[in-house]
Order: structure tokens, then sequence, then C-alpha cells
């Protein structure tokens, strides 16, 4: 499903991405862990071909990346900050994305899920930062892609919401989709990833199940194995 | 024309008493020449329609030669048609082609020598090389004949009408296309010029030289190598005249150099590169004339005293007055300056702030006339609003104190 | 593309900007109409304007929608939408959001006058179509600047800076070197320098309507080939468009290359 190959990326004098190698077959629920500026977002975004890699390999669904935009028709993201157009209403952006997507959608049942229904008509900049990470949420999971791409899709949400968006990564997940996430809240990340991916430096770290994590770390507790394989680098 | 008609009803009066004389091809006279020769004082000749190749045809004796649907003189190239040395001789309705072009002589169609009292009319001339030519003539009148040369360079062309030493002519309602100059004056006094068309020449549609006391008016130059030029002449009166489209380097709608008192009025300039281009004139009074859209309406290049220009408008001219000095000793009063920014608050029609005509970008571009590709740019604009404001390289005193808030 | 480009001038028809721009033109059309009451002055007027506001709004603008349109664009980055056209279409959408404003702006007081019969019509179209081409060359270069720059008060300056040389120092320093070398043959160079400005090319243009009895009063043979025939005006149009051209064209080049 997704295949990166030496993956290098700098912002100015910062090697961000360092010989980055992945390979994701399909299905299952994937989280991108790591340290505050390990590279997670680059990685997500060098994937969807919003940040330029300076050198390597990434193909999604057997579709170079770099020279290809068609690939992201497969993709659904859920980008980590919710900006939106603030002069636009709700309704308006997502019959927009609707439109340039040209897919078929369910967003009338995630809105009704997601409780919007009654911010419609009001516009972006009116929202609350909840309220637009549920929009943000509606709009990732609206239409029917192999992939879905989810960076950090907990922040302000509220807990009936937070109940909610498991529901549809495990409807999702259900479909046989490959879902890739990333999280600071251990505890989300724990009750619905399978496997972990652990960016350190620029890299993989680690790439394994979170049975597997525990297991190289000797630790019972999920948390606590994060914590280790950070710190373990410097032992070893 | 009230000087003119009594001796027209003179002349009217005389063809009363002579005869008719026919020329045609099949008749007992055939010839132009044959005719004037067989004719007697105050006769007509009658010329038909029909093709007469002559030349050097010389009017000794008063006689009237009169055309019948334009009958066509052909000079063949060899050298002047017409010569009139007679007094009451009036020619009217031919069709005089081909006079001969010589570096030597000044050919013309028509010429009339020291003759007084002659009339030519309603004759039209083509290929020629000068058009008609009165040398020392007077009291005489060229009225409605119409001249289109074809006129390349100036070395080898003619003028269309052309007054040597003349006095008391009346020159109107002639059009005059492609000579060298429209309309030449030298040493002729007491002209009146009017309602001529003057168009398309290759030097001047109008040319002044040492004559004086004339009046020009109601005539239209357009088009021609350089305007108009009114030089060295005295009480030169031009009222109602319009001067369009003179474009060109050296080209003007007017030039006037050494000339002294006199009068323009109510002419209109229109689309020349220089509206007047003065040189060395003095006491010469501008009133309610219109410049329209002229590179420059009034190049002033000096020497020039004791002019007055009052109820001009001054129309989208890319510059309304330029200087070559910072002395002036000429007045600006109550004209109508459309660049004119100021204000009326007392409501009197006059703006209550002085206009300044002359711009520093115009000096600028007398000095080095390349930066006329920066003409309108917004730091053009700010430049001259601080010479404006502080005058240095443009004469001070040069303003109109009471410019008219509204079209004159 | 163009649903970008529909979006995009959607969203700036409902932005206030738009409707100032186009009340202002408005407003400036029929103050000038209906108190000078002459065709002729207003578009000598309207010229000088044209050539100094549109440039600087233009840039103003540019900068400030893309800018402000941050989030839409990254939101339309992760869409299967080519890059190019993102950016093709936000300009193309800023830029004639305000070219339309321009032309109904002064066009409606001015059609309401009753210009269609007067002969000033060719002065003024030539006007808007010149007004037009400076809209498009500036929001460009303000996309160039604002691509070039994420940081938003580093671009506004260098985009104010960008109008103020191309509009006014740039003339200053023209005319400078001009008086300089005043003794040498200068016909080629300043034809070439006012190329090198969209500004001043905009006005040259204007100028062979409104000035060209002024402009033919030169001497020089090349002055007389650009001004006094069809190949200063053809030239003139032609370097225009490579004007617009060259910015849109580095402009997706630029938005090719960049991270977001």
């Amino acid at each position: 499903m997704i295949k990166v190959v030496d993956l290098h990326k700098k912002f100015g004098k910062n090697q961000v991405l360092n010989n980055l190698n992945l390979i994701i077959e399909g299905g299952g629920i994937f989280a991108v862990l790591g340290p505050n500026g390990s590279g997670k977002t680059t990685l997500i975004k060098s994937i969807l071909g919003m940040v330029r890699m300076d050198k390597g390999k990434i193909e999604v669904l057997d579709q170079a990346v770099k020279t290809n935009w068609k690939y992201r028709k497969e993709i659904n993201y859920l980008p980590q900050i919710a900006n939106f157009p603030g002069n636009l209403r709700v309704g308006e952006l997502i019959r927009m994305i609707v439109d340039l997507r040209q897919k078929p959608d369910n967003s009338e049942e995630l809105i009704d899920a997601f409780q919007i229904r009654p911010f419609l008509d009001k516009k972006l900049a009116t929202l609350s930062g909840g309220t637009k990470q549920k929009v943000n949420i509606v709009l990732a999971f609206m239409f029917d892609s192999p992939l879905l791409i989810l960076d950090e899709p907990t922040t302000g949400l509220d807990p009936a919401a937070l109940i909610q968006l498991k529901k549809c990564i495990q409807t999702e997940k259900e479909k046989g989709k490959t879902i890739l996430v990333t999280s600071h809240i251990l505890q989300f990340v724990e009750e619905v990833a399978e496997g972990i991916i652990y960016l350190l430096e620029g890299k993989i770290y680690f790439k394994g199940s979170i049975e597997e994590l525990k297991k190289q770390t000797g630790q019972t507790n999920f948390e606590h194995a994060i914590v280790a394989i950070a710190t373990q680098k410097d032992h070893a | 024309m009230t000087k003119i008609l009594p001796f027209l009803l003179v002349l009217i009066g005389l063809h009363a008493h002579g005869k008719t004389i026919e020329v045609c091809k099949s008749c007992p006279v055939n010839s132009l020449k044959e005719g004037v020769a067989t004719a007697m004082d105050y006769d007509t000749l009658l010329i038909q329609k029909g093709t007469y190749k002559e030349y050097n045809i010389v009017v000794d004796k008063p006689l009237t030669l009169l055309g019948k649907n334009y009958p066509i003189i052909d000079g063949e190239d060899q050298g002047e048609i017409i010569t009139i040395t007679s007094d009451d001789v009036t020619v009217d309705g031919l069709f005089i082609i081909n006079v001969g072009t010589s570096y030597t002589s000044d050919y013309a169609a028509i010429r009339v020598v020291k003759s007084a009292n002659f009339l030519i009319q309603n004759v039209v001339l083509e290929k020629l090389f000068f058009g008609i030519y009165l040398e020392k003539a007077k009291d005489g009148k060229v009225y409605h004949n119409k001249i289109i040369g074809d006129a390349v360079e100036e070395f080898n062309s003619g003028n269309g009408i052309q007054l040597w030493y003349c006095n008391n002519i009346e020159v109107s309602r002639n059009i005059v296309q492609h000579v060298r100059d429209g309309i030449y004056l030298e040493f002729s006094d007491n002209v009146l010029i009017e309602n001529n068309i003057s168009t398309n020449n290759v030097r001047y549609g109008l040319h002044f030289m040492f004559s004086n006391n004339d009046i020009y008016q109601g005539n239209t130059f357009e088009n021609n190598g350089a305007g108009v030029a009114v030089m060295f002449s005295k009480q030169i009166k031009m009222y109602h005249n319009t001067f369009k489209k003179n474009w060109g380097t050296a080209s003007f709608g007017m030039l006037l150099k050494e000339i002294n008192d006199a009068e323009i009025a109510n002419n209109i300039f229109e689309e020349n590169t220089v509206g007047i281009s003065i040189e060395g004139s003095n006491r010469i009074e501008y009133r309610q004339n219109d410049f329209v859209s002229n590179g420059w309406a009034i190049k002033v290049r000096g020497a020039c005293y004791g002019n007055s220009f009052s109820e001009n408008n001054f129309l989208y001219n890319s510059f309304d007055v330029s200087y070559n000095s910072k002395l002036n000793d000429n007045t600006f009063d109550g004209n109508f300056w459309s660049d004119y920014t100021g204000y009326d608050l007392d409501k009197n029609g006059i703006g209550d702030v002085p206009y300044r005509p002359v711009k520093l970008f115009s000096y600028i571009v007398n000095r080095t006339p390349e930066t006329i590709v920066l003409l309108r740019s917004l730091f053009m604009d700010i430049i001259d609003f601080s010479e404006k404001v502080s005058p240095v390289f443009t004469p001070d005193n040069l303003m109109d104190n009471a410019p008219k808030m509204k079209k004159i | 593309m163009l649903k970008i480009l529909k979006y995009s001038f959607y969203d700036l028809m409902r932005s206030r900007w738009s409707y100032v721009y186009f009340v202002f033109y408005l407003l400036l059309g029929f103050v000038l109409l209906f108190l000078n009451n002459d065709v002729s002055k207003a578009v000598i007027t309207l010229m000088n304007l044209i050539i100094v506001l549109v440039p600087l709004i233009a840039t103003i603008f540019g900068v400030m929608y893309y800018y402000n349109s941050k989030e839409f664009t990254e939101l339309l980055l992760a869409q299967p939408i080519k890059r190019t056209s993102i950016f093709l279409g936000q300009y193309l959408g800023v830029a004639g959001s305000l070219s339309l404003s321009l032309i109904l702006g002064l066009g409606i007081p001015f059609f309401l006058y009753g210009l269609l019969r007067s002969n000033a019509i060719w002065d003024f179209s030539l006007l808007l179509v010149t007004g037009t081409f400076l809209t498009l060359i500036f929001a460009a270069l303000a996309f160039n600047i604002a691509l070039s720059n994420d940081n938003k008060i580093k671009g506004f300056g260098y985009a104010v800076l960008l109008w103020l040389f191309l509009a006014v120092i740039y003339d200053g320093l023209f005319l400078m070197s001009l008086i300089v070398f005043e003794e040498y043959p200068l016909d080629n160079f300043s034809l070439v320098a006012t190329m090198l400005n969209p500004v001043d090319l905009s006005r040259t243009l204007i100028l062979l309507k409104l000035d060209i009895s002024a402009l033919l009063g030169y001497t020089g043979a090349v002055f007389k080939k650009f001004f006094g025939t069809n190949f200063g005006f053809i030239l003139s149009v032609f370097v225009l468009i490579l004007w617009t051209i060259i910015p849109i064209w580095r402009l997706l080049l630029k938005s090719r290359r960049k991270d977001f």
C-alpha cells in the first residue's frame, strides 16, 4: 500500500528525515509515533505530496508520489491543525470538497453522528476549535478510500465525539482500510492501533505490533514501553 | 471682397462689349495660341472640351479664357503653360496638366507677370511644378481653384500658389495638396487669404516671407510637412484658421519667426507636434485660440517680448507652454487650462490660485529629448509639483493669475 | 483548475475588499465624469491613476489574498488536485475579480455617460486593457513574492517596495541615467528601459494614443520607427504579454517546489 525508500528531507539545516524506509501492506491501523520534531508530520506530508522529498522514493498504491497527484483520490487526510477558509460556511465547505473530489460521500450520516448539523450555516471563522475538528473529521471520513491518514485526530474533541471517532475508525478498519494515525494520546493509540511505527531522528526506530514493542522493551505498560524505546537508543 | 467687387463688375461689363471666339479641335480656331492671336482686346475665348497640347501660351491682351466642361491643356512637361502679361485677364474653368519641371526656371501652370485686375478661377491643376505664380501682380483674385501636385521632395517641387512682390490680391476657396508650399508669399502686402484648404504639402501649408499687412482667415492647414510658417513679416492678422495634425520632428502648426505686431485670434491648433513655435516675435496678441491635444501648445524659443495670451483654451496638450530660458516678458491672463487643478471659492469663474503653464519636465525634455518617454510618469509629476511650489528652472513670473474655471 | 478558480472567485466576490475596490472605481468614474463633464479630461486623469493605483492595489490584494487563503490552500493540497491548478486557479481568481472590478467599476459610469457615442471610446478601451494587464502582472508578482516569503510582514514589505520601485524609483533612476549620459545616443537604451518596467510599458502604450503629437517631436530614427508606426504598439503589447506570462510561469514553477 505504502512504500517509502531512502527518504531524505531537510528544512534549512535541519535534517528531518534521514534515509527513512517503510513498507506498509494493506489493511490495519498503524500509529506513527515519536517525540516532537521527529518527523511524523513531515513523513505524512511527504506521503501526501505536500512536502517535496530531497532524495528517495515513495509509492502509494503502486503510484509514484513525485510525479503524480491522482493517487490522492485514494487517500482521505485529516490535517493536524483544522484551518479552514474563514468566510466559508460549514455546509459550503463540505459541498465544495465533495464537488472537488467527485466521489460518493456519506457526509449526512457523519454530520448527524458528530452533531454539527446546527453549525452548517455558520461561518468557519466563528466555530470553536472542537467544532472545527469535528468538521475536519467529517471531511476526512466522508469518502470511501482505501487509505486514511489522520494527523492528531483527537485534538479538542469532547468525550462523545471521541467515542464517535473511535467508532468511525473501527468501521473503516472492518472494511479493510489502511489507516495511519499520529497522536500524542497514548491511551487512544493503544486502544485503536495494531501496529506501531516509531520515528526517531528521521528514521524508523521501531516497527511492529504493540505486543512486540512491549516484549522488546520488557515493559508491560504501553506508555512505559514508549518511553523506554525512546531512551533505549542511549543505552544501545 | 468689397475691394474686388467693383472691378468684377467692370470686367463683366467689358465682356458684354467683346465678342466670343470659339476654340475647339474642329473649329477654325483650334488652339489657344491661335485664339489669343486672333482675338481682340476684351474678347472671350470659349474653349470647348478636348485636349490641347500646348505650352508657352502668352496672354498679352485683356482676354477671358473660359473653358467649357474643363478642356485639358496638356503642357507635356515642356515648360510654362499660360503666361499672363496683360491687365484684365480672366482664366476660368481650365484643366491644366503636365507643367515642365526645371531646376533653373520656375515653370508655372499659370503665371501672371506685372499685371493688374486679373481673375483666375475654377481652374484645376495637376502634375505641376509651380501652380499659379503671381509675379509683381496686383489687384487680382485667385478663386476656387484646385491644385493637386505629386511632390515628394522639397528640392524638385514647386509651390501651389505663389505671390512674389504682389499687392492687394485675394486668394480664396482654393484647395491645394501635395505641392511644396501650399501658398507662398514673398514681399507681398495687403493680401487676403481666405477659406483655403491646404493639406498634405511637402513643406508648409502656407508660407509668409517679408510680407506685411496681410490677413489670412478661415483656412484649414492639415498634415503638412511643417504647418504654416510666418517669417520676417509685420502686421499679419490670422483669424479662424485650423491647424491640424502637423506631425514630425521639426513640425508645428504655426511657426512665427521675426514677426511683430501680429494678431492671432480664434484659431484652432489641434494635434500638432508643436501648436505654435515662436522665435524673435514681439507684441503679438493671442486671443481666443483653442490649443487641443498638441505635443507642445506653445514653444517659446527665445527673444519674444511683449506678447499677450488671453482667453485661449489649452486642452489636453502634453505640454502647454515651454520656454528655453528663465526670462519672461510675456503675459498670460484669463486662459482656460485643462491641467489646472486649483479652486474657485468666491465663485467668480476665475481660479483663486495662479496657474504655471511651464513644467519642469518640458525644460528637461528640451535638454535631453529622449526623456520624452517619461512623459506622464508619476516621478515626473512629483518633480513637476515641487518645481511648481518653488520654481528654480522655469521663469518664476510666468503664470496665469486669472485662470478660467470653465472652457471659453 | 476551473473549480479552484470558481471557488476562489466566489470567495473573493464575498469578501468586502472586492466591493471596496469596485465601489472605489465606480465613484472615481462618476466623480470624474459628472464633475468634469469632459470625457477627454477624465480619460487623462484616469490614465494617471490607473498607472499608479492599479499596480498598488493588485500587489497588496494579491499578497493579502495569498496569506489569507493559506488554510484553504493547505486543504486543497491534500485533495486530488494538481498543484499548479490550485495556484493558477487562485491567481486567476484574484486577478480576475480585480480586473472585473476595474472594468465594471469604470465601465458603468462611462457607459451611462454615453461613452459609446463619444470618440474617446478607443482611448478608454485601451485604458481598460492596460489596467487589466497591470492587474494580471502585479497580482502574479505579488503571488511570487508571497510564495517565496512565508513571513507575512516580510512579504507585504517586499510587495510594497516592489510597487514603489517600479512606479516611482525606477523612473527616477531612468531619468538620472538619461541626463548623465545625454551625450550618448540614448534611443535604444530608453526604449529598452521602458520595456523592462511594466508600469512604464503601460504608460508608453497609453502615450502612443494620447501624446503621439509630442512623441513625434523627437529626432531619433529609432524613436520615429517606434512611435511613428504600429511597430511600437505591437511590440509594447507583445512585451506586456511576456510580462504577464513570465511571473505566472515562475509562480507555477515555484509552487511545484514548495513545501507546505
